[in-house]
């Protein structure tokens, strides 16, 4: 009965869609279309500019570059201030990214199995951590890694970003964990295993598109910040971020380094996406779906 | 899932408590420490009680920042939410431009804060940008460096186009674990479209779109870097909003007892309206029994 009801539907749903797909998949395409275009077209103007030299942006206005030219690009890949930028963003965005996972991976098992006193509590205070304003926190943090010597190091803002990133890792994790049955534990202890190799050997490659998600985070997070980092340097560690608004105050505006620079910044990001690409709609739902 | 009472389970939570502690708690207790404090420079501080609170309270300045804020938090909601569920009900279901449409959409969300600013700055002006320029060739008087409105428009464009994906992406992924069963009746029963959305699609997106809403309403709260480097928050104070003002006043003029004052009432403001989209949320979650 209820077999007959399904395959019913199913014809019912077939005979529908083969009406109805025409219009109603071009309207879906058409916004789709709409929304990924207003989504490009700033990039594209950047990179647009980024081809251009600085007398060619102020003084003709083209759609595309008229003498296009590599020369932006050139000017930062050979220029160490502004290459070691992305050198030392790059240093401290891994450094966050695997001190975030690892501290998270333990805790996330934690509150995904066990209860313990103040676990509710503990939870909702990590949170609060990714509420904090980094505008708060950005003098004292100043203050306390001049006091213990670590200002302008990597280490510096990797530990000042794992502020934000810590809580987010351990929330991520702790919903993709949810999701592996309790038996799979209890089976290997039976089994002999101690926690540690279990949890190495059978827990993690079950949650390893987890691990990639909180990963994936905990890289963007660090990557886009740019108050605590700026705060946080003033040579040796400089971030390209901040490496790009100083020159652009000091030097004058020169708006085809500054876009060569904004394209060169979105690269990483791109690349990393294109990893993470099946996991990101689960992902961006903190593994909660 | 039931889950056994275990208090060793604290030393697994340990090395997040040591580091959150680290580059939270002491911090978080300097501000506290300066928020009651007054000086005269050389590292001399003396008692001040509540005298910063008071100030802040009653600053003229701080209100207005906050009401910006509030405002500005509401606006972006209200579009970024109905926006991207509409993107996320048109995304395609399967083939290769999914892969294309999620990575395309997830590009703004990698982009430093900075760079944001940057792209809307040489998007949005006048002499050069695309937009500024082709507004003005229509004769739409356009400036966002002058006109009050003009920037708190692109600053709200600029909003929609970095973190719209992000709702779009978490309604998505709402969507795709909605069994098709759940279609198939609604064909059974002759749904509508708008029902199918009202009663199987937006209750089943409830909680993805609750995250959405708190992360969204957080991050656009304390949001510093775009405005700051599109419009420094002016023209005159038209947008400056809350971290933007305290960043002036802590690092700018160096009054760290108003600042610290500031910080704290500010995370307060932020926290509760935070934890009661945290409260709807876990109770949401123990109704499903997830």
């Amino acid at each position: 009965m209820a077999q007959a009801a399904v395959v019913r539907a199913q014809g019912a749903t077939l005979a529908r869609t083969s009406a109805a797909a025409g219009p109603r998949v071009k309207t879906s395409a058409v916004v789709m279309t709409l929304y990924l275009v207003f989504l490009l077209l700033p990039i594209y103007w950047l990179f647009n500019m980024s081809l251009k030299d600085n007398s060619e942006i102020l003084s003709s206005f083209s759609l595309w570059p008229q003498e296009p030219t590599l020369d932006n690009y050139r000017t930062i890949l050979t220029d160490a201030s502004w290459y070691m930028g992305y050198v030392n963003s790059m240093i401290y965005v891994v450094m966050n990214t695997v001190i975030s996972v690892t501290v998270a991976l333990p805790a996330a098992y934690a509150f995904s199995r066990y209860r313990f006193m103040g676990d509710k509590h503990l939870f909702f205070w990590l949170l609060t951590n990714r509420m904090a304003p980094p505008a708060v926190f950005a003098l004292p943090f100043f203050q306390l890694y001049s006091a213990v010597g670590l200002f302008d190091t990597h280490i510096a803002v990797a530990l000042a970003h794992c502020l934000f990133n810590v809580p987010l890792a351990v929330w991520i994790l702790e919903g993709f964990m949810r999701g592996v049955p309790k038996e799979i534990d209890e089976t290997a202890y039976i089994d002999g295993y101690s926690f540690p190799r279990f949890f190495v050997k059978i827990f993690m490659p079950l949650i390893a598109s987890g691990i990639g998600v909180a990963a994936f985070f905990a890289f963007m997070f660090s990557w886009v910040e740019l108050l605590l980092s700026r705060t946080l340097t003033s040579v040796d560690a400089k971030p390209i971020a901040a490496t790009m608004t100083r020159t652009v105050s000091a030097s004058g505006l020169d708006w085809g380094v500054l876009a060569a620079a904004g394209i060169l910044t979105i690269v990483p990001g791109a690349l990393v996406i294109w990893f993470v690409r099946n996991y990101i709609a689960k992902g961006f739902a903190l593994g909660r779906v | 899932m039931d889950k056994t009472v275990n208090q060793k389970a604290w030393f697994l939570v340990l090395p997040v408590l040591v580091l959150v502690a680290f580059s939270a708690v002491i911090p978080l207790m300097t501000v506290v420490n300066y928020s009651f404090q007054d000086t005269f420079g050389q590292n001399v501080f003396f008692w001040a009680g509540f005298e910063w609170f008071e100030q802040v309270l009653a600053s003229e300045r701080i209100r207005d920042a906050l009401g910006r804020q509030i405002l500005f938090s509401a606006i972006i909601l209200a579009i970024e939410v109905p926006l991207g569920i509409l993107v996320a009900l048109c995304m395609p279901r399967k083939g290769i431009w999914v892969s294309v449409c999620l990575v395309l959409m997830a590009l703004p969300l990698l982009i430093p804060w900075n760079v944001v600013g940057t792209i809307w700055q040489v998007f949005a002006r006048v002499d050069i940008g695309l937009l500024g320029r082709t507004l003005s060739e229509l004769g739409i008087d356009y400036n966002y460096t002058q006109d009050a409105l003009d920037a708190w428009i692109t600053i709200i464009v600029m909003d929609v186009w970095h973190w719209t994906s992000l709702v779009a992406l978490l309604a998505y992924a709402g969507l795709v674990s909605i069994p098709s069963a759940y279609y198939q009746a609604a064909k059974i029963d002759q749904a509508s479209r708008w029902k199918v959305f009202r009663y199987i699609e937006l209750p089943k997106m409830q909680g993805v779109l609750l995250i959405a809403i708190l992360l969204r309403f957080m991050d656009s709260f304390m949001i510093y870097t775009e405005p700051f480097v599109l419009t420094g928050g002016g023209p005159g104070n038209a947008t400056t909003f809350l971290s933007i003002d305290l960043v002036k006043t802590a690092i700018g003029q160096f009054d760290l007892g108003p600042a610290a004052a500031f910080s704290l009432i500010y995370f307060l403001v932020i926290l509760l309206i935070s934890w009661v989209f945290y409260t709807v949320m876990v109770n949401l979650d123990k109704k499903e029994g997830v």
